[in-house]
């Protein structure tokens, strides 16, 4: 079964039952949101951007450069902005690193959401083998310096440094969603 | 696109200050690797790392500047960083770095610290 391991605000982490989440017909990427019906008049929905990535050294910047375009966007503080890229740089790592991807991509959406639009909500997700999300070992300082275990720090980071986090994982690949109000 | 690190070094006596330019990555923690062995080997007793030119990091550069400042600990010699970005330092501080390196907010008050341990 697939699961997934989240944090919610106030450092609460819980497990949740997990889906895959819902694709477009064109197998190409997530359905954000249903679309209007064609007679209905089309409005502007909050701000959404996708991206999809090629794994190769340095991409997860170009990642960056979007959620510091959508942060200035939303006036949120450069300190938050620095450390959403930071997340978004080691989930992008991750799933380079672990995920061991069928189309070698990594796909990334942006969404300006919430109440007032304070919330940037970014969703990274990549077609690979999947993991035991919940079964994945805290590191610690000490772990690192007297053990010498120095790597497995990402998902760590992540949740230290987002508000939000959600990580879904199976066999049809991980998702990351981390949000981040400003 | 290239955000890889660039690194200088100048020494004073005993003390190598090295300035980081850019994103540190694996590569860019390599390169700050290299040059740090390099002046340890040189004799230098204190290292200071000013970051103020590098706004991103990731953990596989970090876990190399662990490798370093372990290296630096064996030798008997310090390690301290500055000009980090908030979001630097806390990540610095999420990973242990500051529990055995020491951090100050300015180049000036590293240089002071090391030269008064050096």
């Amino acid at each position: 079964m697939d699961r997934k391991a989240g944090r919610m605000p106030g450092g609460r982490e819980g497990i949740l039952a997990a889906e895959e989440p819902t694709r477009d017909p064109t197998g190409r990427g997530l359905m954000a949101q249903r679309g209007p019906a064609s007679s209905e008049p089309v409005t502007a929905g909050p701000p959404e951007v996708s991206l999809t990535i090629p794994v190769a050294p340095e991409m997860e910047i170009v990642a960056t450069a979007q959620a510091d375009a959508l942060g200035e966007y939303m006036d949120m503080s450069r300190d938050k902005i620095d450390e959403v890229k930071l997340a978004l740089v080691e989930a992008c790592i991750n799933a380079f690193e672990h995920a061991h991807t069928e189309d070698n991509q990594v796909h990334i959406t942006f969404r300006v959401g919430g109440p007032k639009g304070r919330c940037l909500e970014i969703e990274v997700r990549d077609r690979g083998h999947g993991f035991d999300a919940e079964g994945v070992e805290s590191p610690t300082p000490q772990k690192t310096f007297e053990e010498r275990r120095r790597r497995g720090w990402g998902l760590h980071i992540i949740k230290s440094l987002m508000d939000e986090v959600e990580i879904t994982s199976g066999e049809w690949g991980t998702r990351i969603l981390m949000r981040k109000y400003k | 696109m290239s955000e890889t690190c660039k690194v200088s070094v100048e020494r004073r006596g005993d003390v190598a200050i090295l300035w980081t330019d850019g994103y540190i990555n694996n590569q860019g923690g390599e390169e700050i690797a290299r040059e740090a062995y390099s002046e340890l080997e040189r004799g230098a007793r204190a290292l200071v790392m000013n970051l103020e030119k590098t706004r991103i990091v990731n953990s596989i550069g970090i876990s190399i500047l662990i490798e370093v400042l372990e290296k630096v600990m064996e030798r008997k010699a310090v390690l301290a960083f500055c000009g980090l970005t908030p979001t630097i330092d806390k990540t610095f501080r999420i990973m242990g770095l500051a529990q055995y390196a020491a951090i100050y907010p300015t180049e000036d008050e590293a240089l002071a610290a090391v030269a008064a341990t050096a």
